[in-house]
């Protein structure tokens, strides 16, 4: 039964529902993790991977220079360097002295981090948009001919194969991470209690360094999968980016990675799907308020099950 | 003469919006300097004052719903309410979580109020904005406001038209700017004697520790819920006077968290949280070195166009204002690690037992 209906709901609704839920769920783990073994709600978290998209372009546009031309996949790995850097640097000089003290304080100077890291990219970049990678994304042609022969035709971008396959592979690494390694494990072990964990010898400066580590690289990742989504560097899409990513750590459950992945698919998901004309012809809900979506589900959450769906830590 | 007029203008143009941006700093610290609630979406309730000040008393509009042409403090109260309203929503929601999540959801409701201005085109004419907001005493001279009462009751509209053309166009700046100091007076009179109130030291017991103040039978929930609300309203408040002082609104460039709630935060902090006296002093100072660094680093770029005459300053100029904007967060970077106690420190209001 692939009509009409399912082509354009397959194509034009679920496919960006998913790749929108992937890039909110790689933001959301760094967010989920930060969130468990620091304590704090890192409301920089946005602007770190804004300013990681925007180091991506200028190495590709350096490599431009240069007569390379590089793929932003490429480009990402030294920017993921710089970007780790800039989170453990923040971490040593703004959130560190804060440590002993009350949370809170943690947030405000994270929020203060905020403020600071957009007004440097701003700074530096310049207040406008600039295009990431010009030109309209064609489908993938080989996938579009197989699918139509069989009767399913799914129109997709190269950008969109690159950026599921991307997450998949950041998310099994992650797991195997958490599950196999011992830092992973020590990790897991601060997230679920402090106080326990440092009784049983675990390095908490090690694994702090790790989450950083971790959270850098999917932030990474994430800002650099939206670029490549949308096609254009601006220096207010982490912000946009970062009411969607708390909403997908706490309806998987603080200190949850896999919950901050299924909460991720399920918020992408429901803004774009929330836009399909379900009764009638008109959409369900203005495009405008997809960012809404996100909060309401949000709201629900904190007020029916604020420990989310995977039993994450509720304070 | 003429200079010294300018230099007048530009004082009273400096306590106008310092003084708004004292009373913003007062509600914020009913709501972090008494209670420690961390809430970052002041814009939201500043934008919530905003427009149903400038929907109920604007003169009939085909642009936006109403222009209900209102009296003033009509408006301005109405504006208090709904802005009160909005926070006891999200407080019955999110105060009894920990504080993390109040800021993520009060980011939140300021992004989702700020959707709805946009979005609602119909209501609140959408990106355009709202313009022609009348703004206190100036708003006597336009016609349909010296034509009504109260100011009929004096005079026929013909003679005050004749009185309001003979005065230069200034004069209503300092009643303006009086008037607004005086607000700032009145709730930093009402919220000193809240905080020495045994109101106000239950407010200390619960923040400083909250299991000694619920084991003393205190409702904390409500208690927190009252203060968030309390100062919710003083927001909305000040976001009516802001909307008078702009006369135009509209949703993105007006209510630029960074401009509002980020700002708000840093007075509080450089002026001292929990101290009403520290609130008004830091918006004064950030407000006064905002501003006069913005004539400054202007007076600077000109200078450098001149010098360099080939190269292109615009740039420049919107760089700048950026700069600015780190400068400031890393101001706040500093103050929060070095002086945690801003300029003037809380004072704990002693006990009656101990006064004597």
């Amino acid at each position: 039964m692939w009509d009409a209906f399912g082509f354009e709901f397959v194509n034009f609704y679920l496919i960006p529902g998913l790749v929108l839920g992937c890039i909110y769920a790689l933001g959301a783990i760094g967010i989920t993790l930060t969130f468990g073994i620091l304590r704090f709600a890192n409301f920089a978290h946005g602007e770190i991977m804004m300013s990681g998209a925007y180091l991506t372009w200028t190495i590709m546009a350096i490599a431009g220079y240069a007569g390379l031309t590089l793929h932003p996949l490429v480009a990402m790995v030294p920017a993921t360097v710089l970007v780790i850097l800039l989170f453990l640097g923040t971490d040593r000089y703004f959130y560190k002295p804060f440590r002993k003290e009350e949370t809170i304080k943690v947030v405000m100077a994270s929020f203060g981090m905020m403020l600071i890291i957009r007004s440097a990219v701003q700074v530096i970049w310049g207040p406008n948009q600039i295009a990431f990678v010009p030109g309209i994304a064609k489908p993938n042609a080989m996938l579009r001919d197989l699918t139509g022969d069989l009767g399913a035709m799914i129109i997709m971008p190269n950008k969109h194969i690159f950026i599921f396959l991307g997450t998949i592979i950041i998310v099994i690494a992650l797991s195997y991470l958490l599950n196999k390694t011992r830092i992973g494990k020590a990790m897991r072990a601060v997230s679920d209690s402090p106080d326990l964990a440092h009784v049983t010898g675990i390095n908490v400066d090690n694994v702090i360094r790790a989450t950083w580590i971790v959270g850098g690289i999917c932030a990474m990742a994430a800002g650099v999968f939206l670029v490549m989504d949308t096609q254009i560097l601006e220096t207010t899409m982490g912000f946009r980016m970062l009411l969607p990513m708390f909403a997908a750590a706490i309806l998987g459950g603080i200190g949850k990675p896999y919950g901050a992945v299924a909460g991720g698919l399920i918020i992408g998901l429901a803004e774009e799907l929330s836009a399909y004309p379900w009764i009638g012809d008109a959409p369900l809900l203005s495009p405008g308020y997809k960012t809404g979506v996100a909060f309401a589900i949000m709201v629900i959450m904190l007020i029916v099950r604020p420990q989310g769906l995977f039993k994450g830590r509720s304070f | 003469m003429e200079a010294y007029l300018g230099y007048f203008l530009y004082l009273l143009s400096l306590l106008t919006v310092g003084g708004i941006y004292a009373i913003f700093a007062l509600g914020l610290n009913v709501q972090w300097g008494f209670a420690g609630l961390f809430n970052v979406g002041i814009v939201g309730f500043a934008a919530v004052g905003a427009y149903t000040y400038a929907l109920l008393t604007t003169a009939e509009s085909t642009y936006h719903v109403g222009g209900f042409g209102l009296p003033l403090p009509v408006g301005m109260l109405l504006g208090m309410l709904l802005s009160a309203l909005v926070a006891a929503v999200i407080g019955l929601i999110c105060i009894r979580l920990r504080s993390d999540y109040l800021a993520i959801a009060t980011i939140g409701i300021a992004e989702i109020i700020k959707l709805i201005l946009k979005n609602e085109a119909d209501i609140t004419n959408g990106p355009r904005g709202i313009n022609k907001i009348p703004r206190a005493w100036e708003h006597f001279s336009e016609e349909r406001f010296y034509s009504s009462w109260p100011l009929n009751w004096f005079a026929s509209p013909e003679s005050w038209q004749a009185f309001f053309d003979g005065l230069p166009n200034w004069w209503w700046q300092p009643c303006f700017a009086a008037t607004i100091l005086l607000c700032v007076y009145v709730i930093y009179r009402l919220l000193e004697r809240a905080r020495v109130s045994p109101w106000g030291r239950m407010m200390t017991a619960i923040r400083e520790n909250e299991p000694a103040a619920r084991a003393a039978g205190k409702n904390v929930t409500a208690r927190r819920i009252e203060a968030f609300v309390i100062g919710a309203a003083i927001m909305g408040f000040a976001g009516a006077l802001f909307a008078q002082h702009l006369r135009l609104i509209e949703p993105t460039n007006t209510f630029d968290a960074t401009k509002v709630t980020f700002l708000v935060w840093v007075m509080l902090i450089l002026g001292g949280s929990g101290n009403n006296r520290g609130a008004i002093l830091g918006a004064f100072v950030i407000w006064t070195l905002w501003s006069t660094s913005e004539l400054l680093i202007g007076g600077g770029i000109n200078l450098i166009g001149y010098v360099f005459q080939s190269l292109d300053t615009t740039i420049l100029t919107t760089r700048a204002g950026f700069l600015r904007m780190m400068l400031i967060g890393i101001l706040m970077q500093v103050i929060l690690q070095k002086f945690p106690g801003g300029i003037l420190p809380e004072v704990r209001p002693a006990s009656p037992q101990v006064k004597k």
